[in-house]
């Protein structure tokens, strides 16, 4: 088992670290023998033209550094936001009291229904009258203030905390929004720690949305710069070499997140399950 | 939502005005061979998916109860879950390559014949449904572990002071106390076979020979390449009514809300 996981994702790294030029002597090798940074070095647009194309790429222009930094851009937004809106509303549906309230959270709720696709054409009709395609602030819209699952989950929270504490503070003439900024959500570090971290999981491996809205150069996220990697790379002399090492990019993320938060990234999942 | 359903009724390419047309979109999709075609191939996507994905998932679980039960074993298993469909679908393009992969240098090893993969009409589809396998198997692993370790000791002591055997144990305590978290299990991942189209999007592009052109395929097409958005929108519509049934059925099948134990 721990075999069938981690075998093909060292295939990955060691293709990543083989030579161009050695591509085809060594394919059935589990080591290459000159191992090389290179095609990380020629992802990452480090290198002039002519030194990229003696390395065995293309003549494009790649530019992961670019992706990357959009993605962890687009990663950080919309789990900042999307958490932290996600919270206000769910304490809205915990604690205050306003007119058609449970209605309102029962068709909020049967919003995680919908697939992705039904609400992708009309958000692409929205964000074109904005003129907002490729821009970052149409990437991230859609996300940011539509989360069920989040105000779901944070709301069931939120009804379990004791109220006493809140009520004391009102006596003392706190608003609605000091008690949330300042008692409710310090003391809801975990769930809202467990959310990000689902969040931050699917929002870096997101495809969809931002390939049909943000396509073009300036806000590529790395999903969407390694399907035109490999769009652009020929049929038949593909430059495996350097698409591994793209690919290598967008996993070792991911592998630090796991090795730092490991525990927190196992238990946070389960927990997604368990609701 | 309300906007998709109002846009299902209109004819619209984004260059003129929508225009309304009633019903005609969804006359038009029940005579569309296309649709029904990609209606059966994620059908027959999500026939391959949830059956090996789920047993394949209760059995590593069991394992894992079993065995070990180390936090690094889970963060292993749940590796997979943890990249995206893009990296996902790269790496087993670049494994089943016909000239460069280890699948099929070990194939050939065996003494069999290379296999095509994602480049045949007949095995892509299979193909693409064994990526997803190994992508989503740990998370329905971790799940199921998560549901074992609820389930309490006493019981099995229980069953073992009356000589059940171990797969009666299984069969009879284990497998009804894990209902919840099968229904929740099911559900979701039939919802998100449903759906697939970014693992699509770089093995095999729907092709060959539309093996693998998906539900989501089609309607992303018609949307975003031929701009039919009023066709899109009314075959997306169909899609969440099918899906909203599904999940309905297999809520009922499973009594999802009652749990054995209480």
């Amino acid at each position: 088992m721990i075999f069938v996981t981690l075998f093909p994702l060292w295939v990955v790294l060691k293709t990543a670290i083989t030579p161009a030029k050695d591509l085809f002597a060594e394919s059935t090798r589990l080591f290459p023998s000159s191992p090389t940074l290179i095609n990380f070095e020629r992802v990452l647009g480090f290198l002039s033209l002519e030194q990229n194309q003696a390395a065995g790429g293309s003549g494009a222009v790649i530019n992961f550094a670019h992706a990357l930094r959009n993605s962890l851009l687009f990663t950080a937004c919309v789990v900042i936001f999307q958490t932290f809106f996600s919270a206000l509303a769910a304490y809205a549906f915990a604690r205050l009291k306003f007119p058609g309230r449970d209605l309102i959270f029962f068709l909020f709720l049967s919003a995680t229904m919908i697939p992705g696709v039904v609400l992708f054409i009309p958000n692409f009709i929205l964000m074109r009258d904005l003129g907002w395609l490729n821009t970052f602030q149409g990437m991230v819209a859609p996300y940011v203030l539509m989360a069920p699952f989040a105000v779901f989950f944070l709301r069931q929270f939120f009804l379990s905390m004791p109220k006493e504490l809140e009520e004391a503070a009102y006596l003392d003439g706190a608003s609605p929004f000091y008690i949330f900024w300042r008692l409710v959500l310090p003391l809801s570090k975990t769930p809202i720690a467990t959310l990000s971290i689902l969040t931050a999981i699917a929002t870096w491996n997101e495809f969809f949305w931002p390939y049909i809205v943000a396509r073009g150069d300036e806000w590529q996220v790395i999903t969407v710069a390694l399907k035109a990697f490999q769009s652009q790379s020929p049929q038949g002399g593909a430059d495996w070499t350097g698409i591994m090492a793209a690919t290598s990019l967008a996993i070792i993320p991911v592998i630090i997140l796991l090795v730092v938060l490991g525990r927190q990234v196992v238990e946070s999942l389960q927990f997604s399950g368990v609701k | 939502m309300i906007r998709a359903l109002e846009i299902s009724f209109t004819d619209w390419n984004l260059l003129r005005p929508p225009k309304g047309v009633g019903f005609e979109n969804y006359r038009r999709l029940v005579a569309d061979e296309n649709f029904w075609h990609s209606l059966r191939v994620t059908g027959l996507y999500v026939l391959y998916n949830i059956p090996i994905q789920t047993v394949l998932g209760l059995l590593l679980a069991v394992l894992m109860d079993r065995v070990v039960r180390a936090l690094w074993l889970r963060a292993v298993v749940i590796l997979p879950y943890l990249l995206s469909s893009i990296v996902a679908g790269m790496i087993f393009v670049w494994l089943t390559n016909p000239q460069l992969g280890y699948v099929n240098a070990f194939i050939q090893w065996l003494g069999f014949e290379k296999q095509p993969f994602f480049g045949s009409p007949d095995q892509a589809l299979a193909s693409v449904a064994a990526v997803n396998i190994w992508k989503h198997m740990g998370l329905t692993a971790l799940l199921f572990y998560a549901g074992l370790q609820s389930i309490p000791r006493s019981l099995y002591e229980a069953a073992s002071i009356d000589g059940s055997s171990e797969w009666h144990t299984f069969w009879h305590i284990t497998l009804p106390l894990l209902r919840p978290v099968m229904a929740f299990v099911l559900v979701t991942s039939v919802i998100g076979s449903f759906q697939v189209y970014d693992m699509i999007a770089v093995t095999t592009g729907g092709g060959p020979v539309d093996a693998t052109r998906v539900i989501v395929w089609y309607i992303s097409e018609n949307a975003f390449n031929f701009l039919r958005m009023g066709y899109a929108s009314a075959m997306s519509v169909v899609l969440f009514l099918i899906l909203i049934a599904f999940t309905l059925v297999q809520m009922r099948l499973l009594r999802a809300n009652q749990s054995d134990l209480g």
